[in-house]
C-alpha cells in the first residue's frame, strides 16, 4: 500500500499550531477591523502590554502560572481519559488548606517548613474535592463532567459561607479571611531579586512560579516514567486492554482524578501566599475553567502547556491593555480572541493538515528527483 | 473463448462482461486502498475475489456499491460506462450487496426487511402483497423458502442471510457481491449457501464471492482475482490453479498451508476445569457445567460458533471475570468464586493469554509498540527501572521481540494501529510467549492475519506444545482447530457437546455438534 507520508514531527508540534494560531488572531484582526479599529494597532498594542512594558511580563508570567496549574490538573485527567471541569473549586478550597496550615503550624514551626505544609495541604484539599467525583465516576458510574460541576458550586457556595462567616476578617465588611502570617508568605520576585541587588518592577508574580515549573516537570516524569503513568494513560487509551492487563481501572480512575486535584489545588498557593496573602471571594476568576483551553492546545505535554499558559497568560495581561487604550475595545475582546484560538487550536486543530502534508510530500518528492 | 476473444480485441468489444473496472483508484487521507484496479467479470459466473484483510477487497467492493467514490478509473456494466454515486444506482443498476454484517432490522419481519427501500405508494398492503407474491416466486426459483411473517430476530444466522441474499434479488439484482460470507456459518451452513450461489449462478445471476479462505475459492467460483497491497496481482480461472499457487499471490511469497505437527507427548493435568459455569450481566447462563482438563504438552481446541460461551470461558481462565459456579485449578492453585484474582496474579501464575480481539483487548492502539510490549507486565523487571521505567530498556526489549518474531516495520516506536493485522498479532503473541507460559490461553489467533502470519503463529504454537506448555485454542475456523488441536471440545449454548480426538475429527461431524444437532460420539 503506497502511503503518503504524515508531516514531520517538528510541523506537527510547532508549525501547525502556529498556523492556527495565527488564523485565531487573523479572524479577531478582522473583528477589530468592523470595529473600527487598526488590527495591527491593536495586536502591537497587546504584545507591548504583555511583554514589553515595565511589569507587563511579571504580569503574564504570574497569570501562567495560575494556567499551569489548571492546565496540569486538565491534563492529568485527561490522560486517563477523564474530563476534569473542577479545576476552579478544587483550586478555590484549596486555599481553606493554606489558611488549615498556617493556623496549625505557623505559630511555632520555622518559615520554611510552614511554607511547605502550606503547598502540601493546598494539594491535599484540593485533591480531597476531586477524590469524590473520582470515586462517583469509578464505583457509580456518575460522570465526572457532571459531578466536578456540581462541586464547582459546592466550592463556591462553602467559601462564600465561610468568608462572609467563620473565617471573616474581624471588624471588615468584605468577605475575606485574615492576612497569612508573615512566615507563610511568598516571596514576589521583586523581594528576591532584590536579595541578590536586581532592581526589577513590582508585579504579583512571586516564587510559586518556580513551583508551576517544578510542577510541569513532577507531571512529565509522572505520566512517562513511571508504571502508575503507564496504568493512567493505558486506561485513557483502552479500557478494555487495561483490564485485561490487570489493571485495576476504578483504582485508576480515582487515583487520576485525585492527582488531578492536587494540582488544581497548587494555585491557591499563587494566589493565596504570593499575591494576596489571605484568602478573598472568587480568587480562581475562572483559571479552572481556562485551564481546559490550555491543556488543550498544549496536547496535554508539559512544553506544550507550559508554552499555552504563556500563550494565555500574554492574552490576558495584553488584553487589559487592549482595554485600556482603545475606546471601542473592552475586555470581552480578550474572550473573543480565547474562543477562536480554542476554536482553530482545538476543535479545528487538523483543519490545515491535509494541505500542509501534501506540501510538504510536493517538497520532499522533488527533493528525491533531484538526487 | 470468450476471454481470448475479449483479449484480442481489448478495448473494443467488451459487451460480454457484465461488469468491467478500469484502473480504478481510491484513497483514504493518506493510504491508498485501491491503484489502478482493472477487472473483468463474466456474466452467469461466481468471481472469487480473494487477498489479505487490508488488500483492499471490500473497498474495491463498496466502490462497485456506491458506498464510496472512486478517486479515477472507469466503470463499465454491460459495455457502458456506469456512475454509481450511491447504493441507490448500484440497485438501480442491477448490483446488490450481502454485507459482511447484516443490515437487517431484527425487530421487523422478514417482510418488512425485504420491502425495506420499496414501500410501494403510501398504503402499505398494495406493496405487501406484491412482496409476498415476489419472495414466493424467488423462494422457488432458488430453493430458499423463508416464512415472511417470521421475525428476523427469531431466524438463525443462516437464515438471516437467505433474508439478505432475497432482499438484494428482489430489488432485482443481476450481480450479486457476498462480503465474507462464510464467516458467521457453521460448515453445513456454508454448504448450503453454496448451494444457493450454484442455483443463482444457474439462472443466470452473477456472483462476486469476496473471501480470504482458499477452500472456499477453490470449491464454488469459475474464476477468481487475487488482490495484495490494493492492488490486483492476478486472475486466474479456478480450474487451472490450486491453493498453494493462490496463497503465493496473496502474500507475495511461499507459503506453508499445512503447518508439521509432530504426535503430542501429554503429561500432567496442567488445567482441572469443574462444573464451571457464570451467568451473563442480565442473568442469563453464557456457561454452564463445564467440565474439562487440559495437560502439559497438549493443545485442546474448542469448537463452536461465535458466542457460545467461549469468551466467558476465556475471561474466567484469564483472570479477567470470576466463576459463578464451580471451580478450575490451575497448575494445583484452585480458584473459584471467592478466589481473589487478577489477570494481573494469572500472569504470574505463568499463563498467558491471546485474546480474541486484539483491538479491544490485546493492544493499546494508541499506544508504541514498546509500550505495547510490556502491557501486563509492566509491574515486572520488563520495563527496566525499579521505581521508573526505563525507555532504553523497554525499547531493546521490543527490538529483540521484534527481530525474534519478524515483525514489521521493525521500529518499537510506531504506534501499535500503523503494523498490519498479521504484525499486531505477532505483538501480542511475542509478548505472552516471551514468559514461557505453563498454560496458554489463544483466542482465534489469526483471524484477520495474513497467511503468512497465520504460518509463524501456527508453528509457534506447536513449538510451545512441545515443549511442555498446556494450549487451549478457541477458534471458530474449523481449519485451524483441526490443524492444531490434539483433541476437540465442542461447545453449544454454553455447555460441552462432546470431546473427541483430534486425528478422529471431520468437519462434518464438528458442524454438527457445533450446531448441537448431534451428541457425537463421546470419548
Amino acid at each position: 500500500m503506497s502511503v503518503i507520508k504524515p508531516l514531520p514531527r517538528w510541523a506537527d508540534l510547532i508549525l501547525l499550531p502556529f498556523i492556527n494560531l495565527c488564523t485565531a488572531f487573523f479572524v479577531c484582526g478582522i473583528v477589530v477591523y468592523i470595529i473600527g479599529e487598526n488590527p495591527w494597532d491593536a495586536l502591537m498594542v497587546m504584545l507591548k502590554g504583555a511583554f514589553i512594558y515595565p511589569g507587563s511580563l511579571g504580569y503574564t508570567l504570574y497569570y501562567t502560572t495560575n494556567f499551569i496549574f489548571t492546565g496540569l490538573a486538565v491534563a492529568t485527567a485527561f490522560h486517563a481519559k477523564l474530563f476534569n471541569i473542577g479545576g476552579e473549586g478544587q483550586a478555590y478550597v484549596g486555599s481553606l488548606g493554606i489558611l488549615l496550615a498556617t493556623a496549625l503550624f505557623a505559630p511555632f514551626l520555622p518559615a520554611l517548613f510552614v511554607v511547605l505544609l502550606c503547598i502540601i495541604c493546598s494539594a491535599l484539599i484540593g485533591a480531597a474535592w476531586a477524590f469524590i467525583p473520582g470515586y462517583l465516576q469509578a464505583k457509580r458510574g456518575s460522570h465526572v463532567v457532571i459531578t466536578t460541576i456540581m462541586f464547582n458550586f459546592l466550592a463556591s457556595s462553602l467559601m462564600v459561607y465561610l468568608l462572609a462567616g467563620p473565617l471573616i476578617q474581624l471588624g471588615q465588611q468584605s468577605p475575606q479571611s485574615d492576612l497569612i502570617p508573615e512566615s507563610a508568605q511568598l516571596a514576589s520576585f521583586e523581594t528576591f531579586f532584590s536579595l541578590f541587588g536586581i532592581d526589577i518592577t513590582s508585579s504579583p508574580l512571586n516564587l510559586s512560579f518556580l513551583l508551576a515549573l517544578f510542577a510541569l516537570f513532577v507531571f512529565w516524569v509522572l505520566i512517562w516514567k513511571t508504571r502508575l503513568g503507564y496504568e493512567i494513560r493505558a486506561v485513557g487509551k483502552n479500557q478494555d486492554a487495561a483490564n485485561y492487563a490487570g489493571i485495576n481501572v476504578p483504582k485508576i480512575i480515582i487515583i487520576t482524578m485525585t492527582i488531578s486535584g492536587a494540582f488544581a489545588g497548587l494555585l491557591a498557593v499563587n494566589e493565596v501566599m504570593g499575591v494576596q496573602h489571605r484568602a478573598i471571594l472568587n480568587f480562581t476568576a475562572g483559571y479552572g475553567f481556562t485551564g481546559i483551553a490550555v491543556a488543550l492546545m498544549g496536547r496535554n505535554h508539559p512544553v506544550g502547556i507550559f508554552f499555552a499558559s504563556l500563550l494565555f497568560g500574554a492574552l490576558f495581561q495584553g488584553g487589559a491593555e487592549l482595554d485600556f487604550e482603545f475606546q471601542s475595545i473592552t475586555r470581552d475582546m480578550v474572550l473573543l480572541i480565547q474562543g477562536m484560538i480554542i476554536l482553530f487550536s482545538g476543535a479545528l486543530a487538523y483543519m490545515f493538515n491535509p494541505a500542509l502534508s501534501k506540501i510538504f510530500n510536493k517538497v520532499t518528492k522533488n527533493g528525491a528527483n533531484d538526487d | 473463448m470468450m476471454i481470448d476473444k475479449a483479449k484480442k480485441t481489448s478495448g473494443g468489444d467488451t459487451a460480454c462482461y457484465i461488469l468491467e473496472l478500469q484502473k480504478i483508484s481510491k484513497s483514504f487521507g493518506l493510504v491508498q486502498a485501491n491503484k489502478n484496479i482493472d477487472l473483468q467479470i463474466e456474466a452467469g459466473t461466481i468471481h472469487g475475489i480473494i487477498g489479505e484483510n487490508g488488500a483492499g477487497k471490500s473497498t474495491l467492493m463498496n466502490i462497485l456499491y456506491g458506498l464510496h467514490r472512486a478517486d479515477s478509473g472507469e466503470m463499465l456494466i454491460d459495455g457502458t460506462k456506469a456512475k454509481i454515486k450511491s447504493s441507490a444506482d448500484a440497485l438501480s443498476l442491477g448490483i446488490g450487496m450481502v454485507h459482511q454484517h447484516f443490515m437487517l432490522i431484527n425487530r421487523f419481519s422478514v417482510l418488512e426487511n425485504v420491502m425495506l427501500g420499496s414501500e410501494g405508494g403510501s398504503l402499505l398492503s398494495s406493496g405487501k402483497i406484491a412482496t409476498v407474491n415476489k419472495l414466493k416466486e424467488l423462494g422457488q426459483t432458488f430453493d430458499m423458502e423463508v416464512d415472511p411473517n417470521a421475525l428476523v430476530s427469531d431466524l438463525n444466522v443462516g437464515m438471516r442471510q437467505r433474508v439478505e441474499i432475497l432482499k438484494a434479488l428482489k430489488g432485482g439484482a443481476k450481480i450479486l457481491i457476498l462480503d465474507e460470507p462464510t464467516g458467521v456459518l457453521t460448515p453445513q451452513e456454508a454448504t448450503q449457501l453454496f448451494d444457493i450461489l450454484d442455483k443463482l449462478r444457474a439462472n443466470g445471476v452473477t456472483v462476486l464471492l469476496i473471501t480470504h479462505k482458499l477452500a472456499e475459492i477453490m470449491a464454488i467460483t469459475d474464476n477468481v482475482s487475487i488482490m495484495r497491497g490494493g492492488e490486483m496481482v492476478g486472475h486466474r480461472k479456478t480450474s487451472n490453479t490450486d491453493p498453494q499457487e493462490l496463497a503465493e499471490l496473496m502474500v507475495g511469497r511461499k507459503v506453508l498451508l499445512n503447518v508439521e505437527k509432530p504426535k503430542a507427548k501429554p503429561k500432567e493435568i496442567a488445567l482441572n476445569v469443574n462444573s464451571l459455569g457464570c451467568f451473563s450481566s442480565r442473568g442469563h447462563k453464557i456457561l454452564d457445567d463445564l467440565t474439562f482438563h487440559v495437560k502439559a504438552g497438549e493443545i485442546l481446541g474448542i469448537a463452536g460458533v461465535s458466542g457460545n460461551g467461549q469468551t466467558p470461558l476465556m475471561e474466567i481462565l484469564s483472570g479477567m471475570r470470576k466463576p459463578d459456579e464451580g471451580y478450575f485449578e490451575i497448575l494445583g492453585k484452585k480458584i473459584d468464586r471467592d478466589t481473589k484474582v487478577s489477570p494481573f496474579t494469572m500472569r504470574e501464575n505463568s499463563i498467558g493469554h491471546i485474546p480474541e480481539d486484539r483491538h479491544k483487548h490485546g493492544l493499546i492502539l494508541g499506544f508504541e509498540a514498546y509500550e505495547n510490549m510490556v502491557l501486563g507486565f509492566h509491574n515486572t523487571e520488563m520495563t527496566g527501572g525499579k521505581k521508573l521505567l526505563d525507555k532504553n530498556h523497554m525499547l531493546m526489549h521490543a527490538a529483540e521481540r521484534m527481530d525474534e518474531y519478524d515483525i514489521r516495520p521493525r521500529n518499537p516506536k510506531l504506534l501499535a494501529s500503523s503494523f498490519s493485522g498479521g504484525n499486531q498479532q505477532k505483538i501480542v503473541v511475542a509478548r505472552e510467549l516471551y514468559k514461557n507460559p505453563k498454560l496458554l490461553i489463544v483466542g482465534e489467533p489469526t483471524r484477520g492475519v495474513d497467511v503468512g502470519a497465520i504460518e509463524f503463529i501456527h508453528k509457534q504454537l506447536i513449538e510451545l506444545r512441545d515443549q511442555g506448555c498446556a494450549i487451549i485454542l478457541v477458534s471458530v475456523e474449523l481449519d485451524e482447530i483441526l490443524g492444531l488441536s490434539d483433541r476437540i471440545l465442542v461447545m453449544n449454548k454454553g455447555q460441552e457437546v462432546s470431546t473427541v480426538n483430534g486425528d478422529d475429527a471431520n468437519p462434518k461431524d464438528l458442524g454438527l455438534m457445533m450446531a448441537g444437532i448431534s451428541q457425537g460420539a463421546s470419548n
